[in-house]
């Protein structure tokens, strides 16, 4: 079932055509990877969701209901122009924040003492902001976005800005919320991050989805039958006598011997390549060039913007 | 509504226990008392003595100088030209030269000085060489010396206002303009200072990034809103424990200094009795009418018409402007960019102090009658005339006229704000602005 629906979405700034008939179903349970280039209108299809602005046209369903009010409670946003009143305490400013969430004094307290232990800021919850470290203060903002448990959240460019060991709990406290039942909307242009945990991405360029799947149906579709061979030569003829139906289209020297990268014809399989150069070298290493969802991103992102400039000629 | 109590609670408790906020209140009453002290202070350092010399080639004055605290005279027995080569050494601070009359009497008066004399001096000066002359010119008329002492008088007018119930009531110009006039202006400065603090809160939220984290809870208007209402008791709170912090030093000061003020009451009331007693009741010493006249102004003022005056139109003066200095502090990402949008909105404040002698003095003419009830100038006009008494229907159009004002900056403001709140980057031109109203 899918949690979120957008249908037809169109919004529209001034002379700036921000997101055109955006049509994207997010399954529920599923982490779901909004990817594009700055202006996209990522942030912008975002903040309808958040009802922050409204759509010129088009509409969205959240859990099968129109959206509406009611939903603010339902989902956790962390925007990527976060911030805390620096001149707040800690404890308060959440307290603050979870209460306009929605949640009681009490319940806003107990949950918060249980996060702020986990992830050890427990002594700072009587300091002022301004004297946390940043790395601090985005936890502070993690733990106000998900306090409530809300069934959606939505994450705009949440690595910005973390350091590496701040990364990774993150990414594994996402991993757990979606265990836990929760569906997340990851708002990012840092691919890495895409393939690590991301089940389906939506690919917004210049306010259009030109891209929208499983990740991993993505990959495959992306395949470019490319393979790498590491091997050390047992003679100088190696590449001489190599089968004329495989095609080298990359050489390189590495520490332990050479490396090739070569093509394969869809119909081939990689048996003959592999007994060739079992025969006539030692191999090292042996692997498909899987494209990464880097490279799929700026492929798809150039095409696009191609066409559009074809088209506007 | 809930998340507006919130909000509310939050912007009155986070600047309720400010330390600023701590220190204006106790500073506010000293700062106040200061600012009335002041005035009679410099007054007094300024009137230092003067010496004035005279040169009287007439022959007529000499004679005729009193002297008083601030000026004292002397004759110099001198030429005015080796008065004028000699002045460093003469020891007096002006030369007043009245040269010799080409016809009857002098009319050409000249004052030597190296310095400006004062307005003081001056008018002295002229005053008493008018009124010896009067009595020269009476006395070659031939009229007795015991009748021009009968004539000279001492009148003072006071005016009664005539209610249309019959009753009557005393005017105090004086009293009515001071009150208005005080009350005009701290109505201006809580608006401009509450205002202010609404506007940097809003910078303060766009800055620090938090905007967009709390309109994903709340509805824009709703922390708008709640900001004003927040800010706004924050300055009754203020303007209530000065109250009570004023009223507490006065009467602390009345229990300290309680035999002092006793004995000053019996003085008092000796000297009326001997006044009284006195064949001429209208020379009462001055000290003594004057304050027996400021306590009688001070018994007579209206309080409840005045201090409810001001409530409402300090409340609504700053709703009605605080709306919009939310929208300029959301259009701009710092304090500085603010400058530009904020000249339209002190324009008409600053003109409302600008004018407020004008109104004073014609509280009932046209000016004051518009700019009373113009919402922008009304918070701080009407309180100047209030004193004086404004006609009920006047009073209610400009009460009614300054809460619509206040609906429409906010139903305006809240526009601009929504679209404002989440712009970054370039300041934005008026134009774009009226997009953001328009969309």
């Amino acid at each position: 079932m899918d949690i979120l629906v957008a249908q037809q979405i169109n919004k529209r700034f001034e002379k700036h055509q921000a997101l055109t008939d955006i049509n994207i179903a997010i399954p529920e349970g599923s982490i779901y990877g909004l990817l594009g280039p700055n202006g996209a209108g990522k942030t912008t299809f975002i903040r309808i969701i958040n009802q922050i602005l409204g759509q010129d046209s088009g509409t969205i369903h959240l859990s099968g209901e129109l959206l509406n009010p009611k939903h603010i409670k339902m989902i956790g946003y962390l925007p990527e122009e976060r911030g805390l009143y620096k001149k707040m305490k800690v404890g308060e400013q959440a307290i603050y924040l979870a209460m306009l969430k929605g949640l009681s004094r009490s319940d806003a307290f107990s949950q918060l003492k249980q996060w702020f232990e986990k992830f050890e800021i427990g002594n700072w919850w009587d300091r002022k902001v301004e004297e946390l470290s940043k790395g601090m203060q985005q936890k502070v903002q993690f733990i106000v976005t998900i306090l409530h448990k809300p069934k959606l959240l939505i994450f705009d460019e949440p690595f910005s800005g973390f350091d590496p060991i701040n990364a990774n709990l993150l990414k594994s406290e996402i991993i757990n919320l979606r265990n836990e039942g929760a569906t997340i909307i990851f708002s990012t242009h840092n691919m890495s991050s895409v393939e690590e945990i991301c089940d389906r991405i939506a690919l917004i360029n210049q306010s259009k989805v030109i891209l929208e799947g499983k990740v991993s149906d993505i990959k495959n579709n992306h395949r470019t039958n490319l393979y790498q061979i590491e091997f050390q030569p047992k003679s100088t003829t190696f590449e001489n006598t190599f089968p004329e139906n495989f095609k080298i289209i990359g050489r390189k020297e590495t520490l332990m011997g050479q490396q090739l990268t070569i093509r394969i014809d869809k119909e081939q399989n990689t048996t003959e390549l592999l007994e060739y150069v079992m025969n006539h070298a030692r191999l090292l290493q042996f692997q498909e060039v899987v494209p990464s969802m880097n490279d799929i991103f700026i492929k798809t992102v150039n095409n696009s913007s191609n066409r559009n400039k074809n088209g506007q000629n | 509504m809930d998340k507006i109590r919130l909000i509310i609670a939050r912007e009155y408790l986070t600047r309720v226990k400010k330390k600023s906020f701590l220190i204006m209140t106790i500073l506010g009453p000293i700062l106040m008392a200061a600012l009335m002290i002041a005035p009679i202070y410099i007054s007094t350092i300024s009137s230092e003595e003067k010496t004035v010399g005279i040169v009287d080639e007439s022959g007529f004055f000499t004679a005729g100088f009193e002297d008083t605290k601030a000026v004292k005279f002397k004759t110099l027995n001198l030429e005015i030209d080796d008065a004028k080569k000699n002045y460093n050494q003469l020891g007096v601070d002006l030369i007043l030269y009245i040269p010799q009359p080409s016809y009857t009497f002098p009319h050409h008066i000249i004052l030597f000085s190296t310095k400006q004399p004062g307005m003081n001096v001056e008018s002295y000066i002229r005053n008493s060489i008018n009124n010896d002359l009067r009595q020269l010119r009476l006395k070659k008329e031939g009229i007795a010396p015991d009748i021009i002492e009968k004539i000279k008088s001492s009148i003072e007018v006071n005016t009664v206002k005539l209610k249309e119930d019959g009753t009557e009531e005393e005017q105090m110009a004086a009293r009515d303009l001071i009150l208005g006039l005080v009350a005009g202006i701290a109505i201006y400065f809580f608006i401009f200072m509450y205002g202010a603090m609404v506007m940097r809160g809003v910078i303060e939220e766009k800055t620090n990034r938090i905007i967009e984290v709390l309109v994903s809870s709340v509805k824009p208007f709703q922390l708008m809103m709640g900001k004003i209402v927040g800010v706004a008791l924050v300055g009754l709170t203020q303007f209530l424990l000065w109250v009570v912090l004023t009223l507490t030093l006065v009467m602390g000061a009345q229990f300290a200094f309680k035999d002092q003020l006793a004995e000053l009451q019996t003085d008092n009331i000796q000297n009326v009795s001997q006044t009284m007693g006195a064949n001429n009741p209208t020379e009462m010493t001055f000290e003594n009418s004057a304050a027996i006249e400021a306590l009688d102004a001070i018994s007579t003022i209206n309080f409840p018409v005045i201090i409810g005056g001001f409530l409402f139109y300090f409340l609504f003066g700053y709703l009605l402007y605080s709306a919009l200095f939310a929208a300029v502090g959301s259009a701009v990402d710092n304090e500085t960019d603010t400058q530009q949008f904020m000249l339209p909105l002190t324009v008409p404040l600053i003109l409302s102090i600008m004018l407020a002698q004008n109104i004073a003095s014609d509280p009932d003419g046209p000016l004051s009658f518009w700019l009373s009830t113009i919402p922008f100038t009304s918070p701080i006009a009407m309180m100047i005339r209030i004193p004086f008494g404004v006609p009920v229907w006047q009073l209610a159009l400009s009460m009614f006229l300054v809460i619509l004002g206040f609906i429409a900056a906010t139903w305006f403001a809240a526009k601009i704000y929504r679209t404002g709140i989440l712009m970054y980057g370039k300041k934005p031109t008026y134009k774009e602005i009226w997009k953001w109203f328009r969309h």
